[in-house]
């Protein structure tokens, strides 16, 4: 049985006009929307402040718990129903200002049972609270991973693709250093992030480390995407969705990798024919394989969505946007930039 | 094509060994047990979210134990200057860590300063000058704040300890993190609202003076005396629960100078109540503040809560006793948190609760996605890739086995994230096998025999399959070590996860097609 045929042989990189211009709207609706949004939509592990989840013993209106939150002074607090239940499961988030007191559970549990007319369950109950302290170091931390992964992953790409071993660990010893300095100037972590990847990509410019410059930016190109749907859909940024979005990363970079492989194995041997050839056959060569692990991954991470149950349906989501990105993006935009690259040198 | 008879002997060692180390796990799901008796005796934890407990990251406000000794020195200072006859103008805590002594003109500045330096080793001792008049100004030292900061962390995080202890929960995990921080762990079923209070209470006791003259009605609305403040009683007080009360700012002496405390029954109408003493130092201030304010009233407070405010009656020297409508479990409560009382408070930062039934839920959700999922990647691959599907099905069981081996052999948490790990490793387990049929396929047509086939096959797609899955592992062990909790769970699925799929694809599915290619001269290759 066979999906793609053998032969096939679908001109990609003669449409890549096409792609890129797909590429670019969904790029710039993610970063319209995040600027709209006034950057992602921290979840309480970030940005500090409490979260409930309760299952009463009947269901109630929304309205009535949030007077019973305003009752013990906790304004501001948002609930929503949550689950798949009987509708008797709530989610609400509490502010970080009020997360200086110790026995909030206990108060918020009361006022339900005293101003909404509903018992908590209390062997379903479940209470998150994070200090400000804390939310501010889980940012730190999470974006040094995201970074740390990225930085760790173009070097391996650049000295396995391009046998430059010690440029690419020069490379990374100075974007290190380039990043340290930019941390005394005290930037906010997201433009820290930002300079880092500028930085990253006037190297690969300046090396010539075309294989890792098209890995980076699919890389780039998938988490942007991914980033852009949760602040499109509202959704929340949590710890394990940074697991996600580093999952979705490395990959993306399988996919990218597998198809760099067959380039390299291509250019080897029929190093007459033109790049956008080789390219072309090189895709097309692995277009069955591309399709068959994105089909079982997407099957496995749908399920997911739908039955892992509400905890782990937003990190299913990511998974989910980035299989799709991130399958698109070995085909349409790492490969391309290889060619891109080739034109402006050669 | 030799054959090489290692493959088969490693898969066999290697799916004896997970085995072994997930029996013990089996068996304690089987027959329900708290722990494994089978050897290696090594299991699978559940994390929190997954069995319901208790997660506490607590700081400890180091710098508030500093500003206590300081603040403890600068009183013993009054009566030390004033035994040793050192003409003093005044007395000043200019900061938390520096005390100004000014002197009179006629003093003499040099024996002073000896006698203060001699007393006070753990301050340095300069000469100053204070509006045109000879002074001394101690400076606490830095290698003494760091002391104190590191005591005030030990001593917290061993108080906890009893604590936790004394409360009985099961299994559960303190440690230090970082100079102040203390994260306690409490898996299992726990009533949290009272961990939360044995553990989070500061045990901060502090004895100040009653405002006779200030309106209480008044400094609820705002208008607090200057240098007063609004206290409330305790909650759970049967008489004088939450009603506001004014109190003088000045704590006139705190928990530290406590040496018993314990439950007492009056002789008389047999309530209960607590009787404390001092140590030499605490009863001879006890002694002074008492017999100076005798017929005013002095409030017990603990934690910022006034527990009782009895009229001093006499001068009391060594020994008092707070009396109050205690019931038996309150009065020997007070007494429990008294004898503990730290001097330094602790702040809860982060705090998780999870209901036992919220983590069987997710538990069961993980597994039935988790079948589903499998159900269905298995079904493709054997419609697709027919005979070969059937080695990947049971390369992609083996998989599962060598995850769950994995964990146990590393006694490692699995989490909710991790569950999500070992649903995704499935879906990209077979993706190995997927480059390699599809190499085989190529192979295929250009003619090759079904041996040679294969042979190359797994030649040309090792390489491909190591690089890709290189970056995945870089990946998930930068998660390792940035991740916290549930993450790291993640990290670790994913990590096994990965090795287990290369192990799987390149050494045992590839012995499976030999043992049929040469062993048994299968001629054609079902793909």
């Amino acid at each position: 049985m066979q999906i793609i045929k053998p032969d096939v042989n679908i001109n990609f990189v003669g449409r890549r006009k096409i792609a890129y211009g797909l590429s670019l709207v969904m790029i710039l609706s993610s970063i319209i929307s995040l600027v709209a949004h006034g950057g992602p939509k921290y979840g309480i592990d970030f940005s500090g402040g409490a979260e409930v989840l309760a299952q009463l013993d009947q269901p109630v209106p929304i309205e009535a718990i949030k007077s019973a939150l305003d009752a013990i002074g906790l304004e501001g607090s948002s609930v929503q129903a949550y689950g798949e239940g009987k509708g008797d499961n709530y989610r609400i988030l509490v502010s970080s200002k009020y997360t200086d007191s110790a026995d909030l559970s206990t108060r918020i549990k009361e006022s339900i049972a005293a101003n909404a007319g509903a018992e908590v369950i209390d062997s379903s109950f479940s209470f998150e609270m994070v200090g400000p302290q804390v939310g501010r170091d889980l940012r730190e931390k999470a974006l040094m991973a995201m970074f740390f992964a990225l930085l760790f992953i173009t070097v391996y790409i650049s000295g396995r693709f391009e046998l430059k071993w010690l440029i690419s660990a020069v490379m990374a010893l100075a974007l290190a250093f380039a990043v340290y300095a930019l941390n005394l100037l005290e930037l906010s972590i997201p433009a820290l992030m930002a300079a880092a990847l500028v930085v990253t990509l006037i190297l690969f410019y300046v090396l010539n480390l075309k294989y890792a410059m098209g890995a980076i930016v699919a890389l780039v190109h998938d988490v942007t995407i991914t980033v852009g749907l949760f602040s499109i859909f509202g959704k929340e940024f949590t710890l394990p969705i940074i697991a996600a979005l580093l999952t979705i990363i490395g990959y993306s970079l399988n996919d990218t990798i597998i198809v760099f492989d067959r380039i390299r194995e291509n250019l080897r041997k029929h190093h007459r024919k033109p790049l956008q050839t080789i390219i072309n056959k090189s895709v097309n060569e692995t277009l069955n394989r591309t399709i068959l692990t994105s089909m079982t991954t997407l099957m496995v991470v749908i399920i997911l969505f739908f039955m892992g149950g509400g905890i782990i349906h937003d990190f299913a989501f990511a998974l989910i946007v980035g299989v799709l990105v991130g399958t698109y993006s070995s085909i349409f935009v790492a490969s391309p930039i290889l060619l891109a690259w080739q034109r402006r040198s050669g | 094509m030799k054959t090489n008879s290692w493959r088969p002997i490693v898969v066999i060692i290697v799916l004896l060994t997970a085995v072994v180390y997930l029996m013990p796990t089996l068996q304690m799901a089987i027959n329900k047990l708290q722990d494994p008796t089978l050897w290696p005796k090594k299991k699978i934890n559940l994390g929190l979210d997954l069995q319901g407990g208790m997660h506490l990251v607590l700081e400890v406000d180091t710098d508030k134990a500093v500003e206590n000794t300081v603040s403890r020195s600068f009183e013993e200072l009054r009566s030390f200057v004033r035994k040793n006859n050192v003409r003093l103008k005044g007395l000043r805590q200019t900061s938390t860590t520096t005390i100004l002594i000014t002197l009179r003109e006629d003093a003499d500045a040099a024996a002073a300063k000896g006698l203060i330096a001699d007393e006070y080793r753990d301050y340095t001792v300069e000469d100053a000058t204070s509006n045109g008049d000879p002074a001394i100004r101690m400076v606490f030292k830095p290698a003494e704040i760091d002391r104190v900061k590191k005591l005030a962390a030990e001593k917290a995080l061993m108080k906890i300890r009893n604590r936790v202890d004394e409360y009985g929960a099961r299994e559960p995990d303190i440690r230090p993190q970082g100079e102040k921080r203390i994260v306690v762990q409490l898996p299992g079923v726990i009533d949290a609202e009272k961990a939360r209070k044995e553990i989070g209470r500061t045990g901060n006791l502090e004895f100040k003076l009653v405002d006779e003259i200030g309106d209480v009605r008044e400094a609820l609305n705002g208008k607090v005396p200057p240098g007063s403040k609004l206290y409330y009683y305790r909650k759970d007080d049967p008489e004088m629960a939450g009603r506001p009360i004014l109190l003088k700012k000045e704590t006139l002496l705190t928990g530290e100078y406590l040496s018993e405390a314990r439950v007492n029954f009056d002789p008389q109408s047999g309530q209960p109540e607590v009787g404390i003493k001092f140590n030499s130092k605490g009863s001879r201030i006890f002694a002074d503040v008492t017999e100076k304010n005798i017929n005013k009233r002095l409030a017990i407070v603990l934690d910022g809560e006034v527990y009782s405010a009895p009229t001093i009656q006499s001068k009391i020297v060594g020994s008092g006793r707070i009396t109050g409508n205690y019931t038996d479990e309150s009065a020997k409560s007070l007494a429990l948190i008294l004898r503990e009382a730290f001097p330094t408070p602790v702040k809860i930062l982060y705090e998780k609760t999870v209901g036992p039934s919220l983590g069987e839920d997710s538990i069961r959700k993980g597994i039935v996605s988790m079948l589903i999922g499998g159900a269905l990647v298995v079904l493709f691959m054997l419609v697709y890739y027919k005979g070969s599907g059937v080695i990947a099905n049971v390369a992609l069981m083996v998989n599962i086995v060598l995850i769950a081996g994995g964990l146990a052999a590393f006694s490692a948490t699995l989490t909710l994230p991790g569950i999500a790990g070992i649903i995704l490793t499935i879906g990209m387990a077979v993706d190995a096998n997927v480059l390699i049929f599809e190499r085989i396929k190529e192979e295929l047509r250009l003619g090759k025999t079904a041996l040679a086939a294969v042979d190359s096959g797994y030649e040309r797609a090792s390489l491909t399959i190591l690089d890709a899955n290189v970056t995945t592992l870089i990946a998930a062990l930068v998660l390792f070590q940035f991740g916290s909790g549930p993450v790291k769970g993640f990290a670790v699925t994913l990590s096994l996860g990965v090795l287990s799929s290369l192990f799987t694809a390149l050494i045992l599915s590839r012995s499976i097609f030999e043992y049929f290619l040469v062993k048994r001269k299968v001629r054609r290759v079902s793909i």
